[in-house]
């Protein structure tokens, strides 16, 4: 790539007229980031004929402060400082036509503390611009400076498991099934054999929100009666995530208020309410010792494609930042999109304080936390009791597993399936901490639990052979070498 | 009914042989190791007992299941748990926590529901076994 400066200096940089992004000072690749820059890393395609070094510095141009001409006005301000400096271009290995472009934002152009003013700059306008044909934000680096100024998750993964004291294995979840039509009656008929049978947490659907067949207020007060009733049954702590979603912020207030008022210790929101919703709700949380669950609806359809859209990596970065306790990360053997080396980017992400650089899965930048609270990662969708020495192997200890079709399926109802997922897990867990070689084993751990567990047995004859195996959509572009260090 | 708190609760009872190796586990990952006991198995009785000052620093399991039996033979009728502790940065909290032994008989719990405004419900759960002062609660079931 070209690396020589072509930035314009003195008073031709102000001379009227239309200028290349490249000469007015967004492509720097002299430019050492300072260690408090918030720095981006975009896959830029061109329309062809565009130069790469032209489009990825009208990437940082148009995320920062250029417009399409220029202006005079700029020199009222400190424009140096303001612009985003792309520094450095790498062609994406086996993608031609496509580049890695590294942009490095100084913080004072962002408020503190808020994901919507991040976003607005950062996959603002840039993403139509028409010189581009895709672009796509494939990580970010957010300094310290920057991370120290966000609340973070509301409840975190140790304070989560201390208040709901369970420790050391996997939590078990499962989604109400059907997802849409039962009544509050019937949902919470549900809710209880799921949470008797052996599981922690019960969920509503991303969609269940107040509609005709069942109103918010009949839904949250059946089911708080079966997470009381399965407490006592059970000596155990039990929740469901009552979902707040709502056309409006006054009505989610007014939602999660009657769920801590009923006494639940978790409640859920989409990511459709939109980054300012999500905060406010993370703040709510924080206040009322709520645990805050988020199900990220919508996220494929900008997350999915390699191309273009924002990667799922940011979107758990932002969401640590704007403070959830929960997201759904995958499940990378289960029915939904997940490469295995970029969902356990994802994880790492959620879980760690610090993340190395690590192109394998995915994570282009080391990320320092500040001790930020963790974000406990949900696997959700196509998973089951049969596949529980890989899903241990795979996510990890400090994750729920939610288990909707795999525990509401059971051919001898709902407690049935929730006691074969617990007795699996505690079975795999035993089995790890002992020593052995559970990934391997698994089968045969399962099979041995199941010879005191008929419920097991049955779920294991019924999915045995269930698998979803597709090519995923979104691997990480990498060469194997630790070329792409900052 | 048997309560389910705990990382094992859904399996059969565990067995000394079995204790010892999640025990060597958490000493293995350099957790402190500490036996706790109680009556009141209420599921937000965050404080129970502690059989004495947690273990740390111990090379191997042998010398805690000693005090597991000698917790055994005095509290007996109670519930024990076995609980690692890590101590890192990040974490400092529990790591792992089950229940080593129960009283013979387990008589759960009673949800007292008390009626309030409108259609809301008011719940506690009641351990039966509390009805009793503290240390008799087992005695003679």
């Amino acid at each position: 790539m070209n690396f020589q400066s072509t930035t314009v200096r003195g008073k031709d940089r102000y001379k009227s007229g239309v200028m290349e992004y490249k000469r007015m000072g967004y492509w720097e690749p002299d430019y050492q980031p300072k260690d408090t820059d918030v720095i981006a890393l975009f896959r830029v395609t061109p329309q062809d004929g565009v130069d790469p070094t032209e489009a990825c510095a009208a990437v940082a141009g148009e995320s920062s402060t250029a417009t399409w001409t220029v202006v005079w006005t700029d020199r009222l301000t400190a424009a140096e400082k303001y612009r985003a400096k792309c520094y450095r271009v790498d062609p994406v290995p086996s993608s031609p036509g496509s580049y890695f472009a590294y942009i490095a934002y100084d913080l004072d152009l962002f408020e503190p503390g808020s994901i919507a003013n991040l976003t607005a700059s950062i996959i603002g306008n840039v993403f139509g611009f028409k010189p581009l044909k895709a672009l796509r934000l494939e990580d970010m680096r957010l300094p310290i400076a920057y991370v120290k100024t966000f609340q973070g998750p509301a409840t975190g993964i140790v304070v989560e498991r201390e208040r709901l004291d369970k420790f050391g294995r996997p939590l078990l979840g499962a989604t109400v099934k059907p997802k849409l039509g039962l009544s509050g009656r019937n949902y919470g008929r549900v809710v209880y054999e799921a949470l008797k049978g052996g599981l922690d947490f019960t969920k509503d659907d991303e969609n269940i929100n107040s509609q005709p067949f069942m109103h918010w207020r009949e839904r949250f007060l059946y089911c708080m009666e079966a997470v009381n009733r399965a407490q006592a049954a059970t000596g155990e702590i039990k929740g469901t995530y009552l979902n707040v979603t709502a056309a409006t912020m006054e009505d989610m207030y007014e939602r999660a208020d009657f769920a801590r008022e009923l006494g639940s210790v978790v409640i859920m929101i989409d990511l459709v309410i939109g980054y300012t919703a999500i905060q406010s709700m993370a703040k709510w949380a924080r206040k009322n010792d709520m645990i805050l669950h988020l199900h990220r609806a919508g996220h494929s359809t900008y997350t999915r494609q390699r191309s273009h859209g924002v990667s799922f990596r940011v979107v758990a970065k932002w969401m640590r930042l704007a403070g959830v306790d929960h997201i759904h990360a995958g499940t990378v053997v289960g029915k939904l999109e997940g490469d295995p080396n970029t969902t356990r980017g994802y994880y790492d992400i959620c879980r760690e304080d610090f993340n190395p650089m690590q192109l394998q899965h995915g994570v282009f930048f080391d990320q320092h936390w500040a001790s930020l609270n963790k974000l406990m990662p949900v696997a959700s969708g196509g998973i089951h009791a049969g596949q529980m020495h890989q899903l241990l192997d795979l996510l990890g200890e400090d994750v729920v597993l939610q288990f909707g079709g795999g525990t509401i399926g059971h051919p001898r109802g709902i407690q049935a399936g929730a006691t074969a997922n617990r007795v699996a897990l505690e079975a795999m867990i035993l089995a790890r901490n002992e020593g052995r070689d559970y990934v391997h084993e698994g089968p045969e751990i399962l099979a041995k639990a199941a010879q005191s567990c008929t419920p097991l047995r049955e779920a294991l004859d019924v999915w045995k052979d269930v698998t979803f195996n597709y090519e995923s959509t979104d691997a990480p572009d990498f060469v194997p070498t630790p070329s792409i260090a900052v | 009914m048997r309560i389910t708190q705990g990382c094992f609760s859904f399996l059969p009872d565990l067995t000394d042989e079995q204790i010892t190796a999640q025990v060597q586990y958490c000493l293995d990952k350099g957790w402190a190791v500490n036996i706790e006991f109680t009556d009141d198995p209420h599921p937000r009785n965050t404080y129970w007992e502690m059989w004495g000052l947690p273990m740390f620093d111990l090379p191997d399991a042998a010398g805690i299941m000693r005090e597991l039996a000698e917790c055994r033979r005095v509290y007996g009728d109670r519930y024990i748990r076995i609980s690692g502790f890590d101590s890192s940065h990040g974490w400092e909290s529990v790591r792992i926590s089950f229940i080593v032994n129960r009283p013979k008989d387990e008589p759960g719990f009673r949800l007292d529901r008390q009626e309030a405004v409108g259609r809301n419900l008011r719940y506690s759960t009641h351990a039966y076994a509390v009805e009793r002062p503290e240390g008799e609660r087992y005695a003679d079931r």
